[in-house]
């Protein structure tokens, strides 16, 4: 898939927004007053950031309302109700903090299971294409929780549990990565099914359509940005997830929390990159690429 | 809503006979010619006479080598375009209910005022089927001319898509796929059309015929039913040639294909 900068800067930077909401609904850390419109300006400029940014890969954005409309049936538009009704609640429970000091626990908890549900959408959008065999799994959502769940936890300055979510969005990462590595074989969908010709013999793709590339060649094969897997991938693990649980264990580990949060989004981001530029789109095997 | 209908009234599509196509793209030409002219936005050329050209097509005529375990490599022409599923994942997708699939006939189609261009659609479709128009920033499909197989102002031999009506080989059937009895549901049962990609889930109503098997190029016996017929007459020589093909077998190597 074409690891389009817009998506990538969007899932990376409303994840960690909506994961630091979590918290804050929470009442972890419980803050009131100034510290707190801090804390809330950080998540509104990480989760609507993220969200503008993915306005820009539509090709008719001033439509973009519409996507209102289908939430019986797509995770996208699903996605866009969740997100708004999270950050219109987490507005009101947020202005009780700074304005008025109190915390409305009840906006606080509805808010957290909102953010909770944009971050579940965003990764559903993903994994329900069983076009994509490397997303299409339950494992997906998975990763993306845990991932918003410890970035969130690292912002909230939640270091023990940050302790804990970052070596397991690790752990999940890494198990991600092995059966994603195996999902399209084992998808049962080569050539073969593609064609319906499979069982003839063996099927290569003789002639493409046309002499030059396509809608479908850059949108679903991206085979570039899959030279540097392994590298990015230990960027991933290191800077995402290990770097930063090391800085958290250092003295004076709050210091060090703005380093661990810029690591650990760096690697997230090299992450998303891989997400995109390693999965492979069915469409691909029509032109006998991946 | 993009709910897809639980049965169509119809299940109109395509049959595509992959034993006669021969690979010559008319029907790639014919259904942007008119899908460009008529309904909903232009399908748009990037650069088409320029160095690096690219645009918007709504049917793609690919070939494959089928190489079996024995015997010659056998080529096949292989024309793609939207199966119009009824179980369409790109349909369901959808954010803004712009997909849709029509309880009539059961085509999946584009209200191309109301989409985002967010090109999810193309994602969840297994087939390559859909393709963004980068000037018009929607997303573009085969709408199986809808603007012509209902269309009273065209002759009757017209009122199917263009793809069907310019095959010049007779590869490409339209029908209802829903109705056993039509030609094409009877084709699919001689034939033994089949689905792409059956795991995928999408139930296509499109069908494509595979190609017969191809007559052998070593065949174990007769190299042609009217050989018996061509057996020389006779089959040893007399007179002049006789003599000489007498005295050449006593040369030293014998006859041809005897020798050491």
């Amino acid at each position: 898939m074409h690891p389009a900068p817009s998506v990538i800067v969007f899932t990376t930077l409303s994840g960690l927004g909506f994961g630091l909401l979590i918290w804050l609904g929470a009442g972890q850390p419980a803050v009131t007053g100034w510290t707190a419109l801090a804390f809330f300006v950080i998540a509104y400029l990480l989760a609507a950031g993220g969200l503008v940014a993915s306005t820009f890969h539509l090709g008719r954005p001033e439509r973009a309302p519409l996507a209102f409309t289908q939430w019986r049936t797509s995770w996208l538009s699903r996605e866009a109700w969740a997100s708004v009704a999270a950050l219109v609640v987490m507005c009101l429970y947020g202005a009780g903090l700074v304005f008025f000091g109190e915390r409305y626990a009840w906006l606080g908890w509805a808010g957290t299971a909102l953010s909770l549900a944009t971050v579940l959408c965003t990764a559903m959008i993903y994994a329900q294409l069983r076009t994509v065999p490397r997303w299409h799994s339950a494992l997906t959502p998975a990763l993306f929780l845990v991932i918003s769940l410890a970035g969130g936890g690292l912002l909230a300055g939640q270091l023990q549990a940050a302790l804990l979510l970052l070596p397991l969005a690790a752990a999940l990462q890494v198990a991600w990565w092995w059966r994603g590595d195996r999902a399209l074989a084992r998808s049962g969908t080569d050539m073969g099914t593609a064609t319906g010709l499979g069982a003839r013999g063996k099927v290569r793709a003789f002639e493409p359509p046309h002499t030059g590339t396509n809608y479908l060649l850059r949108e679903f094969v991206h085979e570039v940005g899959r030279r540097h897997a392994r590298r990015l991938r230990a960027l991933t693990l290191g800077l995402g997830y290990l770097a930063p649980a090391l800085l958290i264990l250092l003295p004076f580990a709050h210091v060090w929390a703005v380093v661990a949060v810029a690591l650990h989004l760096t690697g997230v981001a090299a992450g998303r990159w891989l997400f995109f530029a390693e999965a492979e789109h069915v469409v691909g095997l029509y032109y006998g690429k991946r | 809503m993009t709910d897809l209908p639980t049965t169509t009234d119809r299940k109109l599509g395509l049959v595509i006979d992959l034993d006669t196509c021969v690979g010559c793209h008319a029907c790639v030409v014919s259904c942007k010619g008119w899908n460009t002219e008529n309904y909903g936005a232009p399908l748009s050329d990037q650069d088409p006479y320029g160095a690096d050209p690219t645009g918007t097509f709504l049917n793609r005529v690919h070939s494959y080598e089928i190489q079996p375990e024995t015997g010659p490599a056998q080529l096949v022409h292989f024309p793609k375009s939207c199966l119009h599923c009824e179980d369409a994942p790109c349909v369901t997708v959808c954010p803004t209910g712009a997909s849709y699939k029509r309880v009539e006939d059961g085509i999946v189609l584009v209200n191309e005022s109301d989409c985002i261009g967010c090109g999810l659609c193309a994602w969840a479709c297994p087939y390559g089927a859909r393709e963004m128009d980068a000037a018009e920033g929607v997303m573009k499909k085969c709408t199986l001319c809808v603007d012509r197989i209902y269309n009273e102002n065209l002759p009757q031999e017209d009122r199917v898509p263009a793809c069907v009506r310019t095959c010049p080989a007779g590869a490409r059937h339209f029908g209802d796929l829903g109705d056993p009895d039509s030609d094409v549901s009877r084709l699919v049962a001689e034939r033994g059309g089949m689905d792409l990609m059956p795991e995928q889930g999408t139930k296509p109503v499109n069908q494509y015929l595979p190609p017969r098997p191809r007559d052998a190029l070593e065949p174990a016996g007769d190299v042609d039913v009217l050989a018996p017929y061509l057996e020389p007459v006779a089959s040893e020589a007399r007179g002049f040639i006789g003599w000489l093909d007498r005295a050449l077998d006593r040369l030293p190597g014998g006859r041809d294909g005897e020798g050491p």
